[in-house]
């Protein structure tokens, strides 16, 4: 079980947050110009890293704010949790 | 290779045991092959038989980072079916189902498949529609299905608890009776045997560093021990499969959950089925030795990590004692986690890649084992004619940028 220190309500365990996976995916500025490679990249090709993997929690059972996290995937390990856009 | 039969058997008891020879010749990779297969499990495995024994090609190697069977292979908790709604997973999945039938004759070695009879639970009004639907669909695949209502499963498996008072009751289930269980690690030992017998080398404890591409084509690997040229490789490493892509610059949809299983102490024969459950969460079934193998869903986070959160097994046994409430007294002897690689649509990606000579088999997420022989079979297929076999052909790489997904999620059971 993780121990999440989410940057607005401090430390809770990880049953109150839900997770969002990957980070830094934004959405194409304009989607109608894509190619269908593309289109395919942005909705479902994954960094899937192994090792220290940048994601987005959300704390779901208390203020309901998106963060992020930086987490080690073969330790679990927490190295740093930020606001987003941050 | 000694074939295993009753006399063997007879004449090696009676001559104290010493004539048994290792099942599988494990060597050192030489520094040519055909074909290159990345990753020991099962899959991986009948990939290297199924070359072999169906299209002639035995200048092949299988590389395993550990040892035969220390991978997923070992790990699941064993059930086989192949009750799948949509036309191209069923069709698949019953073509593995069918190889099943035959296997332990096939290899000459005993992979306890115990057609036993597979139970899907329906708890709401929804899911009644959803199974029925299913079953109707499998029908029409011709694979054996069947709908039973809360009496009918009550008679099926006498110790779930149907009583109306349940939180989420027993409505009623589908039925394969063709489906059940196999022994995981005989299925590797099995194919590990046969493939070696067919001159296949098996290459334990020889991780694969990088691989080496030119112009868009393979020409070698690097391992812990040494560098093999070769003009195909098939990437077949459940967890690690976007591990291996990224060294050859292909990208795939895939991400890397921890899937935990668990099993009770050994109790006398009490559950001759296999019971699943989407909606409270949990698949139960009982080994040969006695215990219960039970088993849920993934832990949410991308991990690498080969153990899960708690809070996942506290679920399952709560779901476990909804339908079971005779185990409440029952200990749980272990638990552990495997990586399992997990697609957007919750199927496989079998075929070839942007790189020439690179071809990928994963993305089985939960549900790989009772593809093992099927999974090989049309793998193999592919592999040596550079072309995919018409099983695997809509499971392509490049259905998702074609949008031509096989949507499975939720259709099936709680292990895809």
């Amino acid at each position: 079980m993780l121990f999440i220190k989410c940057p607005y309500c401090g430390e809770r365990d990880e049953s109150e947050f839900h997770y969002g996976g990957e980070a830094d995916i934004s959405r194409p500025e304009e989607p109608s110009k894509l190619k269908d490679i593309e289109w395919g990249n942005y909705l479902f090709m994954k960094k899937n890293t192994k090792g220290i993997f940048s994601e987005i929690w959300s704390h779901s059972s208390g203020c309901r704010k998106w963060f992020r996290v930086d987490r080690n995937t073969v330790t679990n390990d927490i190295i740093r949790v930020y606001e987003i856009n941050k | 290779m000694k074939k295993f039969s009753a006399l063997s058997i007879l004449t090696e008891g009676l001559s104290g045991n010493k004539g048994w020879k290792p099942h599988w010749q494990s060597v050192d990779p030489k520094s040519q092959y055909e074909v290159v297969i990345i990753g020991g499990g099962g899959h991986g495995l009948a990939t290297a038989y199924y070359l072999a024994k169906n299209h002639n090609i035995t200048n092949v190697a299988v590389l395993e980072k550990n040892w035969i069977g220390s991978g997923n292979t070992g790990r699941n908790t064993t059930i086989v079916r192949s009750n799948y709604l949509l036309n191209e997973s069923s069709r698949l999945y019953e073509h593995s189902l069918k190889l099943w039938e035959g296997l332990s004759k096939e290899l000459n070695y005993n992979v306890m498949f115990s057609q036993r009879g597979v139970l899907n639970l329906a708890h709401s009004l929804q899911e009644i529609r959803d199974s029925k639907r299913r079953v109707f669909a499998n029908k029409l695949n011709k694979i054996d299905a069947e709908w039973l209502d809360s009496n009918s499963v009550k008679k099926y498996c006498k110790i779930i608890n149907t009583s109306k008072d349940s939180r989420y009751p027993i409505l009623g289930a589908t039925l394969q009776r063709r489906a059940g269980t196999a022994r995981h690690d005989a299925v590797a030992w099995g194919f590990a045997r046969a493939a070696s017998n067919l001159g296949v080398d098996i290459c334990e404890n020889c991780e694969v560093t990088g691989l080496q591409i030119e112009k868009n084509k393979i020409v070698s690997i690097n391992t812990t021990k040494g560098n093999i040229n070769t003009k195909k490789i098939g990437i077949v490493v459940a967890g690690h499969g976007s591990v291996l892509a990224r060294m050859a610059g292909i990208k795939l949809p895939l991400e890397t959950h921890t899937l935990q299983a668990l099993v009770s102490e050994p109790i006398k024969p009490i559950l001759d089925c296999v019971v699943m459950s989407n909606a409270v969460h949990v698949y139960v079934s009982q080994s040969d030795k006695g215990e219960l193998v039970i088993g849920a869903g993934i832990d949410s986070t991308n991990s690498y990590q080969q153990r899960g959160n708690f809070s996942i097994i506290s679920g399952q046994m709560g779901s476990l004692l909804e339908l079971f409430p005779i185990f409440s007294k029952l200990k749980m002897l272990r638990t552990w986690g495997g990586i399992v690689d997990v697609s957007p649509d919750a199927s496989p990606i079998i075929g070839e890649t942007p790189v020439k000579g690179v071809f990928f088999n994963g993305g089985w997420g939960t549900g790989g084992f009772k593809a093992t022989p099927g999974s090989g079979w049309v793998f193999a297929h592919t592999i040596a004619n550079n072309f995919p076999h018409k099983l695997a052909d809509p499971f392509s790489l490049n259905r998702f940028y074609k949008g031509k997904l096989i949507d499975e999620h939720g259709a099936a059971a709680v292990a895809h």
